[in-house]
């Protein structure tokens, strides 16, 4: 998930008879399936909680380019090279449509990026983990873009239809990176000792981090209750994280490479996989900021728009110069 | 002073399609680097031939709280829906 932990601004569910007419009117349309559109009326709280998990998961796109722009200039190959680039330049597009999306709700897209400076908005606690080796930006494509087309799939059936209407589009594109990151990691799996070691490396690292992805254990997740009810979210947490396990671990087996966790094995009576929990405290210290690489990736990002700052506000004064002239010539 | 980039509405007309469609929107100083970053945002996958990109702030929406009045087609004025004149068969098809 792109988006963890999102708060709701409730810590239960209203119940219809607590609600205003104008709410019910609107939680009816929510369970008849209609998508609610921009300019229509929506509670303050729907929209808040739509702005921050929107918002979440456009920076966790833009954040996201740093682990994996970490290794641009160090892939191995030419063709690599290029899809890697490729792919990053995907994420940028990623995070300006779903910029877009948020700000079909009120709020701008420098406010969203400002807060997200100032650490008063997260991304999401997988790009807080540092790529060590080539064979991380093959699990990067394979898990953490896998975990995020699991996440993504869902909501494209979200009630906000600018944000259903964007995840459909990025769906397309994401299911590429995770065909490309595993691409690398079979060439590593497949390839020499060494190899695979560094893609069984990676795997180790990566495993964890990216079951974080879906966000903490249902019973400890307050707000989803609310987002389920709302339709901006439709799967739970522990459901996603439980077709992710399901999903992957063939994945892992026909790499021939071992998934970090000696409680995993097929449980038939539920039809899925039994595997162990991730260690919760340390999703927690990572979301609160203090992950490996939190203050290396929100610095990247505050320096990028500091120093940039000239840049825009020259293109600014250019457009504004030109703009100026041709009314003058216009008004001659 | 930093002043927000304005926001603009991207059109493309794809391949073989008739006519422009609304794709998304983005941030640009101008009109020739929306033009810009509309191609590489929204037909990197050869998806359209044409761009038309406008100011967000140049559209007028209708608001859809007028859904009603606005929409009413107005079924029963049916000279509007002339389903019901009679061609001679002799005329042959029209």
């Amino acid at each position: 998930m792109y988006a963890q932990m999102v708060k709701t601004d409730s810590d239960r569910v209203k119940s219809l008879n607590e609600m205003s007419a104008e709410e019910r009117a609107f939680q009816d349309r929510i369970d008849r399936g209609e998508k609610i559109e921009p300019k229509e009326w929506m509670p303050e709280s729907y929209r808040k909680t739509l702005i921050r998990q929107i918002g979440q998961h456009a920076h966790s796109e833009i954040v996201g380019q740093l682990p994996e722009g970490n290794w641009i200039t160090r892939a191995p190959t030419l063709e690599r090279k290029a899809i890697l680039l490729a792919k990053v330049q995907d994420e940028a597009g990623h995070g300006l449509y779903l910029y877009s999306a948020a700000e079909t709700l009120g709020v701008s897209r420098d406010e969203l990026l400002a807060l997200l400076h100032s650490g008063k908005m997260k991304y999401s606690s997988i790009f807080n983990y540092p790529t060590l080796n080539w064979a991380d930006i093959g699990a990067v494509g394979w898990l953490v873009d896998g975990a995020a087309i699991m996440n993504q799939v869902q909501l494209q059936k979200a009630s906000y239809g600018p944000y259903s209407r964007a995840m459909i589009r990025i769906c397309k594109e994401e299911s590429f990176h995770q065909r490309q990151g595993y691409d690398i990691m079979m060439k590593m799996a497949f390839g020499s000792e060494e190899q695979k070691a560094m893609a069984q490396d990676a795997l180790n690292r990566f495993w964890y981090p990216a079951l974080m992805m879906f966000g903490p254990s249902d019973k400890d997740s307050v707000h989803s209750a609310q987002s389920m009810q709302w339709k901006i979210k439709i799967n739970t947490n522990d459901e996603l994280r439980q077709k992710f396990v399901d999903q992957t671990v063939p994945q892992a087996k026909y790499l021939g490479l071992t998934i970090p966790d000696e409680n995993l094995r097929w449980n038939e009576e539920k039809g899925g996989h039994d595997f162990s929990e991730p260690d919760w405290e340390e999703f927690f210290n990572v979301i609160a900021g203090n992950g490996p690489c939190n203050a290396e990736r929100l610095g990247a990002r505050v320096t990028a728009w500091e120093e940039g700052t000239w840049f825009r506000d020259g293109l600014m004064a250019h457009a504004e110069k030109h703009e100026a002239r041709r009314a003058g010539r216009a008004a001659a | 002073m930093s002043s927000e980039w304005p926001l603009w509405e991207v059109f493309i007309r794809g391949q073989h399609g008739l006519n422009h469609r609304h794709v998304g929107s983005l941030h640009a100083p101008d009109a020739e680097m929306a033009i810009r970053n509309a191609r590489d945002v929204y037909t990197r996958r050869n998806e359209g031939v044409s761009i038309w990109v406008v100011k967000s702030a140049d559209i007028t929406a209708s608001s859809p709280s007028e859904k009603g009045p606005l929409f009413e087609p107005s079924n029963s004025k049916v000279y509007r829906h002339p389903t019901f004149f009679d061609i001679p068969a002799d005329v042959g098809h029209m």
